[in-house]
């Protein structure tokens, strides 16, 4: 069922609560307060925004497992050999793409190696460029698109057309101009690159969300009554905008390592002797028919890895999102 | 409104300068382009020197610029290092790409907003479940392995496809390469049609309509989905240049000879002309695109205005 | 809601605008009757016989032009094609004399001028034909093309034309097998049209070979036609040919089982597993004139220091051959055992087991021979290769581990993937290599000359690891002056033997031509070149 529209501000705004008593009397007579997070509750009136949230999610069930998971696979990043004894470099050629057998559950890649032992050694590359690329390039997306859409003007302009020229440097291109140059096989560069490349599609996403967001009569209230630019930014569009940035990010994280995958066929990506969920799916990709098993168990790594950051986006934006109480 | 169109138009101005001078430089770094014509022979020192000269690529790299602006507003965007000029590759390579982007646009959008308005409303149960499935496969499995997949199922199990594409690039044959290529745009746009859904249908102005007593096609066709849009319509904003430039793997599968085939064939080759030529296309294929998902916002939200 | 509904109105127009450019085109044309389909890849330089240095555009050469001599499609031997006689006393002064009775599909009728205004045109510095080196042994080279500075001469000195039937060529070093090199495309006669309406042959090519170019989209398909009147005894068996392009020869491949295209060739390495299946007897696999090899940067102290020739010995004989050459190219390779190629054949040079024990994988002893000759330089090796292009990185990934097997190490040898050619090409220009690198050869044509004096040759052109030995050069000196066949090749075989000796480049394997065809298509093979040879393939 339907339940009235309260924006986050109006239940809401912890430490600044006395200083800010009059917007949000304001924002109350305008909207009253729903029952479902009702005034009566004192628990809620001395929480913040970011505490009310994380309140919510230690209750999620869907947080705490992708969260697990997630833990799990860090874990596995940092550690690999918890749980794989082998080395994943150790090549015998005459088993070369045959199927599981005893002690090699996951078979034998093109070049003899385990599949098991590389998809657990491959997992620290592969979490790095995704975790932090998108990271990067959702921080860095959205606090630009968001100073554009929330300014516009020439802000906006500046912003929205250096976006518009990153959008058109073709992958292949950037990857060979500013990879080229990098001898080590450090996963950083990579994850500079690909954030380089990733905010511009982050920030249109995030500009259109608070241009939107702008619109909305308690931005506008607020604006009345005097709040200003940060504090607009900060505490009342963010939290309303953040979604389809957090949807976007979480599907861009799965990507991402695929996009390392693509910089790395070109030979401009993660140099050898570095394992990578990707290096090993972009060799399986043309080997399906005869060896299926090699695409499928680093596929099916990414596969979970994505799922654990889409659970868990889905998890942090409802705790988020005031609507959904 | 229309001051606002005019000033977007002219922002195009520095926005293409830079543009080819950023590509230009780009592919100047990647250094001397000769030595690779020779195959895998050491390049003839005399015949290489007088390749250079007639390039101008003996000259600084401020001078080669000019020299090539020079030639571009003259209506001479140079050649390719096969002898072809750049204006025909641009012929011939941009409507077949503009006819793939429009198919895999059409596809993700008809798609998945049909899924994401499903899930969305369905929030938790077997739909919502099973796109989500579907949504994880597509994401983990990249273009190469699905492109190679389809073509093989359809063009060669079943038949039911053309297992690549004419050089003419009938509408008809790139229905598989389209959604091929729209895959991944495909999840982004159900997941983000599926959280605006699932955020909008609790807002008032549903309940309002739904108090009205209006259908419930109508209060979601015009009401909701409407105001579900924009971050949707954002995104296909984005994705058109990333569908046009980076359409590369889909069409190295298919045999398609567009925009993507000739930008990788140009920067492997280091050819410049042909990669500032077609990137600063697509660049202003952007703006433009940019600009019509701006002027979408206001037709699909009033409050939006743009003075 | 004015601006609103002006915004809704832009949007229609943009989205009309943008469907109206997107229709246009349409309807796919069949182009048939008897025609073989084949793939093609789209040639890197405008098709001028002298600047067709690559395969793709060199099959067209192959079907549009005859010259003085022709490779034997089956042996390889250089036999007399629109030459009727080549003279010579002294091994540099040679004259030619050739056929009446051929012509260009033009009409026009092929004479002694058409070959030396075409060989002036590619030998000339100013029409920059990247085969122009392909003269440089002909007298007056230096004049039409110097190193340095404008030329101080338009034609070379040492062609003359006596009369329509016949000219003198004088060299400017003795080349004994010099008129065995005619074979090659740089040497094919050119119409007048080719210098009166140059762009007009660029666009549609004349030669006076078994087919005519009916029509060529660039960058798509080119169609060839039968020409009825061709005057040579090996007419096209068939009406035609229709070459398209392909971006991956994958693609091809699958179009190939689809029923869309009857012959490809190249099949790629991951595909090798299933072409037995999918084809059955219609799949061909035989030599083709290129060895693989990699290169040792001689200029590099590390690797050229006394020494070391055992620690280069030693990773040549831990490189295990024939379990790579089976288990990635699923034996599209052969395993190397000199430096030439097997479609030399004996009496052209070919001599397997030439390399010795050095090219036989050998665990122990390599072991030993590189601890021996003072261990890797630097305690490792890195190999080197572009990856834009063939199966390279599954091949050097292969060969490191097996070197790594072998010294019982997981990171002695690692892999240096470069992302595009021509950046390989401009480090290996510069001497920037500090360990070994991808060096194929494809020949240009089937002499054991070429496989050896353009590489390993002091400052030969394609001596990319700066190879230099003074008796190597002696030697090579010798069997060019040598007027006796058989002698020649014993003199360039104890050449070799200083490369077994020096190893300054592991032999890897004799890389084969494979191709797959049609029910549709019969009688297909390959030359020499890992080219079809299209004239002789008949439509079923």
């Amino acid at each position: 069922m339907p339940e009235p529209y309260v924006p986050k501000e109006a239940i809401s705004h912890g430490d600044g609560a006395t200083a800010n008593l009059a917007m949000s009397e304001a924002e109350s007579l305008e909207k009253p307060p729903g029952p479902g997070g009702g005034p009566g509750d004192p628990s809620l009136k001395a929480r913040s925004l970011w505490s009310d949230a994380w309140h919510d999610l230690r209750r999620n069930p869907i947080f705490i497992i992708s969260a697990l998971v997630i833990l799990f696979l860090i874990v596995i990043a940092i550690w690999p050999s918890l749980i794989a004894s082998g080395s994943p470099y150790k090549a015998d050629l005459s088993k070369a793409q045959r199927g599981a057998s005893p002690g090699h559950p996951f078979g034998y890649d093109t070049q003899g190696r385990d599949v098991y032992t590389r998809v657990v050694y491959g997992a620290r590359a592969s979490i790095t460029v995704g975790i932090c690329a998108t990271a990067g390039a959702a921080l860095l997306g959205s606090v630009l698109g968001g100073l554009a859409g929330f300014f516009g003007g020439w802000w906006d302009a500046l912003l929205s057309r250096i976006a518009d020229v990153f959008f058109g440097i073709p992958i292949i291109l950037g990857g060979l101009v500013f990879l080229s140059v990098v001898t080590s096989g450090s996963v950083w560069p990579v994850v500079g690159f690909i954030v380089l490349l990733g905010w511009p599609q982050i920030s249109r996403i995030a500009r259109g969300s608070v241009v939107t967001i702008k619109q909305n009569d308690f931005v506008q209230a607020a604006r009345a009554l005097g709040a200003g630019n940060g504090r607009m930014l900060l505490r009342h569009i963010a939290p309303n905008a953040v979604a389809p940035v957090i949807v976007v990010a979480t599907i861009a994280l799965g990507t991402y390592i695929a996009l390392e995958a693509t910089l790395s066929f070109l030979g401009v990506g993660l140099k050898p002797p570095t394992v990578s969920w990707g290096i090993d799916i972009s060799d399986a990709a043309t080997r399906i028919r005869n060896a299926p098993h090699m695409l499928l168990w680093p596929a099916g790594a990414l596969s979970i890895t994505v799922l654990a950051f889409i659970m868990l986006g889905d998890a942090v934006r409802d705790a988020l999102d005031p609507k959904l109480r | 409104m229309g001051r606002y169109v005019i000033r977007r138009l002219l922002q195009m101005i520095p926005v293409f300068i830079g543009s080819t001078f950023l590509i230009f430089f780009m592919v100047y770094a990647l250094g001397d382009p000769v030595a690779a014509l020779f195959g895998d022979k050491a390049p003839d020192p005399a015949t290489a020197a007088q390749i250079r000269k007639d390039l101008y690529l003996d000259e600084p790299l401020w001078k080669q610029y000019l020299h090539y602006m020079g030639q571009v507003l003259q209506g001479n965007f140079g050649t390719a290092f096969n002898g072809q000029k750049v204006t025909e590759l641009m012929g011939t390579a941009f409507p077949v790409t503009l006819r793939l982007t429009l198919v895999a646009i059409v596809l993700e959008m008809v798609i998945g907003i049909v899924l994401g308005v499903f899930s969305g409303l369905r929030r938790g149960r077997a739909v919502d479940t099973t796109v989500l499935l579907l949504t994880l496969i597509v994401v983990s499995v990249p273009t190469f392995v699905s492109g190679y997949l389809l073509q093989y199922v359809f063009g060669v199990k079943w038949e039911t496809a053309a297992a690549s594409v004419a050089p003419e690039a009938p509408l008809g044959e790139l229905l598989l390469p389209g959604l091929v290529l729209a895959l991944v745009s495909l999840a982004y746009v159900t997941r983000l049609t599926r959280t605006s859904i699932a955020e909008n249908a609790r807002a008032d102005y549903v309940r309002t309509a739904v108090a009205k007593g209006l259908p419930r096609r109508r209060v979601i066709i015009r009401h909701l989905l409407r105001n579900s849009l924009i971050p949707v319509v954002t995104f296909i904003g984005t994705d058109i240049g990333s569908l046009m430039g980076g359409a590369i793997v889909t069409e190295r599968i298919f045999n398609i000879h567009g925009v993507g085939y000739q930008l990788y064939q140009g920067i492997l080759r280091q050819n410049s002309p042909t990669v500032v030529g077609f990137v600063t296309i697509l660049v202003i294929v952007f703006l433009l695109a940019n600009l019509l998902v701006d002027l979408l916002y206001a037709v699909l939200d009033p409050r939006i205005r743009y003075a | 809601m004015r601006g609103a509904t002006r915004a809704k109105w832009a949007v229609w127009v943009m989205v009309v605008v943008a469907l109206a450019a997107a229709g246009c085109g349409g309807g796919r044309s069949v182009g048939k009757g008897g025609a073989v389909r084949a793939s093609w890849g789209d040639p890197q330089n405008p098709l001028e016989p002298a600047n067709t240095n690559e395969v793709q555009g060199g099959k067209v050469l192959d079907m549009i032009f005859r010259g003085l001599k022709r490779y034997d499609p089956k042996t390889g031997e250089a036999v007399d094609v629109i030459a009727d006689r080549i003279e010579t006393e002294d091994q540099q002064h040679f004259t030619v004399t050739i056929k009446d009775g051929w012509s260009f599909s033009n009409g026009e009728k092929v004479t002694a001028h058409s070959f030396v205004d075409a060989w002036n045109y590619g030998a000339a510095i100013g029409n920059e034909q990247k085969n122009a080196s392909f003269f440089q042994y002909i007298d007056g080279y230096d004049k039409v093309h110097p190193d340095s500075g404008s030329p101080s001469a338009k034609t070379l000195s040492g062609l003359a034309v006596k009369d329509d039937r016949t000219f003198t060529v004088k060299l400017n070093q003795k080349f004994s097998t010099w008129p065995d090199t005619l074979g090659y495309a740089a040497f094919s006669p050119l119409p007048k049209a080719f210098f009166d309406d140059h762009d007009g042959w660029i666009k549609k090519p004349i030669g006076n070979g078994p087919y005519t170019v009916r029509s060529y989209d660039k960058g798509t398909v080119m169609r060839l036609a039968k020409w009825d009147a061709y005057p040579g005894p090996d007419k096209a068996r068939n009406n035609g040919v229709e070459l398209r392009v392909y971006t991956d020869n994958n693609t091809a491949y699958t179009d190939l089982q689809a029923g869309n295209l009857d012959l490809a060739d190249d099949i790629p390495a991951q595909q090798l597993r299933n072409v037995k299946a999918d084809l059955g007897d219609r799949y061909i696999n035989q030599p083709a004139g290129i060895v693989q090899t990699l290169a040792f940067p001689m200029y590099d102290k590390g690797w050229s220091k006394s020494g070391m020739a055992k620690v280069r010995k030693g990773l040549s004989m831990a490189i295990n051959r024939k379990q790579i050459t089976d288990e990635i190219f699923q034996k599209t390779r052969v395993p190397a055992t000199d430096w030439t190629s097997p479609v030399l054949r004996a009496e052209g040079g070919y001599k397997p087991g030439l390399c010795g024990s050095a090219c036989s994988y050998d665990p122990a002893r390599a072991k030993r021979l590189i601890a021996e000759g003072g261990g890797l330089p630097g305690g490792k090796v890195t190999v080197t290769s572009n990856v834009d292009t063939g199966s390279h990185r599954v091949w050097m990934d292969a060969v490191c581990n097996s070197i790594n097997n072998v010294l019982d190490s997981e990171k002695a040898c690692t892999v240096n993937p470069i992302g595009t050619f021509a950046d390989f090409r401009n480090k290996l220009g510069g001497h920037q290599m500090t360990g070994p690198f991808r060096a194929g050869w494809q020949m240009d044509y089937p002499l054991i000359q070429d496989f050896l004096q353009p590489l390993y040759y002091t400052d030969a052109s394609s001596n990319d690891g700066k190879f230099s030995d003074p008796e190597f050069d002696r030697l090579v000196d010798k069997a060019n002056g040598e007027s006796d066949k058989a002698k020649a090749v014993s003199d360039f075989q104890d050449a070799e033997k200083v490369l077994a000796d020096q190893m300054p480049v592991i032999p890897l394997w004799y890389q084969n031509g494979s191709a797959g065809y049609s029910e549709s298509i019969s009688n297909v093979a390959l030359n020499q070149f890992s080219v079809p040879v299209y004239n002789e393939i008949k439509v079923n």
